[in-house]
């Protein structure tokens, strides 16, 4: 026994002699620090310029809370009335206005750099916006929410949410007419809820719109609430991320079962905090240059003025033109003399809750009309799958048409049309668009696929002419090398569920037959059409079609001279 | 050969051709991964060099960056005026700019072509627990909830503990939800601060309007009148959150109609006064345009006839907007017979009980 103890003494690493590694050694003998060390210093990330987009949502999250920190320091978050004692601007000096208002002009004016901090909070919270959106997009068209990442696809959609709500709670703090004016559509649509709408709007406000309870409330939202879930659920999302591995493209040597990429350390540290710095420099850069929400210029909430060519933020552009587009005639109901109107409910509440649904369910309703239960790690060309990528486009158009609709006052005034006329052409384009943008989608990525087909079976174009003895031309293709043809093969292309018949062997209808029927109707839509991968047999079969085509292999450039007496096509 | 594959009984084909020994024909073989391509900061001595020039480069420029940010922070002091503060902004932005985005691009131009650039591969695993771990979990968590002894008996003391635990919410939620709609009385939306004999004011100004003050075609923004002290109170945004007015004087001959009931004439010598607040969502509708007699909200377009009973004619808004019924009284100002007929502003569910 004492003389095992003698050994692994022996055998023991020798102590530490530099600082940093006497520091590293207190800490692990405290908190096991190596195991952690170990599994993540050289943990494999995959490469691609795609999926720095999530990256930049992080960022600007963390660019939020530092120029968020800066205003919270200056900003009264208090309705109290005042008349504004400061010199600048000139325009407001001795008007009567919130504190919070008053604050905000005072943080624009009085404080250096607190403008440039405003205006870079601003910016990030459109690039956050943003950039969760691009990400989504290139989560959802390679396929990276299928099996085991359902999870975090909603962890994912929970954040746009909250980013939603951060950045509403946000622009409603200055106080200002217009995002008064925000605040009472607000009320408008709450109140339209059947019910309990009188008393949410009640419940909001503490009281009537707009009240002296609001900015407070919402300032504990924006700075509390919200950023304490965001953080939480961004801390969440990261750990399945991690937990999971990333996703890899499709390519050579990478399938589901391994992932193929640069360590963590350095060279992810070192392009994670040089990305780091890039969005937080060029949002910099974007305060520094761009002015953005200048309040002063609107002045301080009064419920009479408006402004025309008025907008929200981009993101919230979609409920904007949902409410705009909505026709106003016969929508309102009264039931029982219960007011129901339908002409808010629907823009505002269904709508938004029909596009949120599908975000949500996607993944599980593509999974079960697949009849897939496979874990995936290797991302999908989104041509190889038509259908979703339609679906996709499809729901990107009705959310820009959305969008576009919210803007249908500014298009009116920039191109001198008629509003009323744009707004007709967006309510059917509603409709007509996304139905068109799925068709056409689908269509160009049947197309792409089949021009993949096309270049495995025949090769590329040389450009190179050869003349034949007989007279006739023809071109030589180049066959693909191997790396291009795996990336053209290397897809399922899932064909419609087969279900079991309707009645058994005995002749008794079978118990839920129906609904069998009913995924397998759906699963027709989603791969009734379809390409297949090209198989090895089919290139065989190509290359001996004639022997126009074993041209071009090299090793048959000696065939060359008798080529073209036997045409086949 | 490129087959037209939306028949999905298509998708065979009709060509059958023996394949190459030793070729699986349904599927190609990965041909692993690609052979690794060596950067010119790896084999040339003098581009590395390079690169970690640029790469200091851009380190020196950032820590200038942030000099030049404190340099403008301390000699560009903003002087209140609009470009003042503009060019303060502008300056100690561009600084911080060049500051971060000196540190950004040397890190990454660093990771491109210095740091190894060697494809790494690594396993994954099933997320799944194994099923060894998999039965030790089931069975500790069975022994755990026999433990709790409470499994198959003892109803009473498992409904006893969901239901406190369900519960004790309430002692925060009751006194929560109790205050924090104020006096909760939802039925001050019907009514306005309109009374019999109360003057159109101007908004903002307050000034009374005479009648004869107002000329064809012109458009007033009015508000109730009342006392200095009271407009400087959160009751008075309140109050004129629904009290706001639009006043047109038409031509006689213009107005084809107005909300005025059998017997009552709500309108004066063409005058007449609308709420400004829209009965969709609850803008205010300021957009007057004289030659049609529309009025029109900017927030969501619905247009209203001022010519018309204020109808609608366009747009998401259902109804009309209330008319306030004026009059004027022995001094010739403008006055309103009574409150709104009807809650103005949007639709909520107990609207018209």
């Amino acid at each position: 026994m004492s003389t095992a103890t003698q050994d692994t003494k022996h055998e023991a690493p020798a102590k530490p002699t530099t600082t940093v590694g006497k520091a590293a050694d207190y800490l692990d003998q405290r908190t096991s620090i190596g195991v952690a060390v170990k599994e993540f210093a050289r943990k494999v990330f995959p490469d691609h310029w795609s999926f720095m987009l999530g990256e930049i949502a992080l960022f600007s999250f963390v660019v939020l809370i530092i120029s968020g920190f800066f205003l919270t320091m200056f900003f009264e978050p208090s309705m109290a009335l005042e008349r504004y004692e400061g010199e600048h601007p000139a325009s407001m000096h001795g008007q009567l206005m919130s504190v919070a208002f008053a604050s905000t002009l005072d943080m624009s004016f009085e404080v250096r750099g607190g403008l440039l901090m405003r205006q870079i909070h601003h910016w990030s919270a459109l690039i956050f916006m943003a950039s969760i959106v691009v990400h989504m997009m290139r989560v959802f068209f390679t396929g990276a929410f299928r099996k085991p990442r359902e999870i975090n696809w909603i962890v994912g959609i929970l954040l746009m949410i909250l980013g939603l709500a951060a950045g509403f709670t946000g622009y409603s703090l200055p106080d200002d007419v217009l995002s008064g004016n925000g605040l009472r559509i607000t009320d408008g649509v709450v109140k339209s809820i059947p019910l309990i709408g009188s008393f949410m709007s009640y419940m909001i406000f503490g009281g009537e719109f707009p009240g002296h309870h609001i900015v407070p409330r919402l300032f504990t939202l924006h700075i509390f609430v919200v950023p304490g879930i965001l953080l939480a659920l961004i801390a969440l999302h990261l750990f399945l991320m991690v937990l999971q591995k990333h996703t890899q493209y499709p390519g050579g040597g990478r399938t589901d079962k391994n992932v193929v990429g640069y360590p963590a350390a350095p060279v992810y540290v070192a392009k994670m905090t040089g990305n780091f710095f890039m969005v937080f420099g060029v949002l910099a850069l974007m305060g520094a240059t761009m002015s953005i929400n200048n309040v002063w210029n609107y002045g301080p909430f009064d419920p009479s003025p408006v402004s025309a060519g008025a907008q929200p933020d981009w993101y919230m552009l979609f409920l904007e033109g949902s409410l705009r587009l909505m026709p106003g005639q016969g929508t309102e109901w009264v039931i029982f003399g219960y007011t129901l109107p339908l002409n808010i409910l629907i823009p505002a509440v269904v709508i938004p809750g029909i596009l949120f649904t599908f975000l949500i369910v996607y993944p599980f309703l593509e999974a079960r009309v697949t009849g897939d239960d496979r874990e995936h790690h290797v991302l999908d060309r989104p041509r190889n799958k038509p259908a979703r990528t339609g679906l996709g486009v499809a729901f990107l158009t009705a959310f820009i048409i959305l969008a576009l609709a919210g803007s249908n006052d500014l298009i009116a005034t920039h191109f001198a049309l008629s509003i009323n006329a744009i707004t007709w052409v967006f309510r059917i384009l509603f409709f007509v668009g996304p139905v068109f943008a799925y068709y056409v989608t689908k269509r160009i990525c049947l197309g792409l696929q089949r021009k993949d087909r096309e270049l495995v079976l025949h090769g590329h174009e040389s450009g190179r002419i050869v003349r034949f003895a007989n007279g006739e031309y023809i071109e030589v293709h180049t066959p693909l090398d191997e790396q291009e043809r795996w990336l053209r093969v290397n897809y399922d292309a899932p064909a419609p569920l087969t279900i079991a018949p309707k009645t058994d062997a005995r002749g008794v209808k079978r118990k839920g037959y129906g609904a069998d029927k009913r995924w397998q109707g759906l699963s027709r839509f989603f791969y009734e059409d379809r390409v297949s991968p090209v198989t090895p047999a089919e290139v065989a079969a190509a290359h001996s079609h004639g022997e126009h085509d074993e041209l071009t292999g090299s090793e048959h450039q000696a065939v060359e001279a008798g080529a073209g007496t036997s045409r086949e096509h | 050969m490129s087959e037209n594959q939306n028949n999905p009984a298509d998708t065979s084909h009709d060509v059958t051709v023996t394949p190459q020994a030793g070729t699986d024909v349904e599927r190609f073989a990965d041909p692993g991964i690609p052979e690794h391509k060596h950067r010119l900061t790896d084999t040339d001595p003098r581009a590395a060099k390079r690169a970690e020039r640029t790469v200091t480069f851009l380190f020196v420029l950032s820590i200038l960056g942030t000099i030049g940010s404190i340099v403008a922070y301390v000699m560009v002091p903003p002087d209140g005026t609009t470009s003042g503060v503009r060019l303060s902004t502008l300056l100690i932005g561009l600084g911080l700019a060049v500051s971060l985005l000196g540190i950004g691009i040397a890190g990454i131009h660093w990771a491109k072509t210095l740091m190894g650039d060697k494809e790494m591969v690594q396993e994954r695993h099933p997320l799944a627990t194994n099923d060894e771990d998999r039965a030790i979990a089931v069975k500790d968590l069975n022994d755990g909830l026999q433990d709790s002894g409470v499994v198959g008996r003892r109803g009473v003391l498992k409904g006893a503990f969901f239901g406190a635990l369900a519960l004790f919410p309430l002692a925060i939620a009751v006194p929560l939800i109790g205050s924090v709609g104020g006096d909760w009385n939802v039925s001050k939306f019907k009514h306005t601060m309109w009374r019999t004999g109360t003057r159109l004011a101007i908004d903002p100004s307050g000034r009374p309007i005479k009648a004869s003050d107002v000329t064809v075609g012109s458009v007033f923004h009015v508000v109730p009148e009342t006392t200095e002290e009271f407009r400087e109170t959160h009751e008075w945004i309140n109050e004129k959150s629904k009290a706001v007015v639009l006043m047109v004087r038409l031509n006689p001959e213009d107005l084809k109609a107005d909300q005025s009931p059998p017997g009552e004439t709500w309108s004066h010598e063409g005058i007449v006064a609308y709420s400004k607040i829209c009965t969709h969502v609850g803008c205010p509708v300021a957009l007057y345009e004289q030659q049609t007699h529309h009025l029109l909200c900017p927030c969501h377009q619905s247009t209203f006839d001022i010519a018309d009973s204020a109808n609608v004619v366009f747009g998401p808004a259902n109804r009309r907007l209330p008319q306030l019924p004026i009059t004027v009284d022995d001094e010739g100002y403008l006055i309103a017979q009574d409150d709104f007929a009807e809650p103005i502003g949007p639709s909520f569910w107990e609207r018209l009980k």
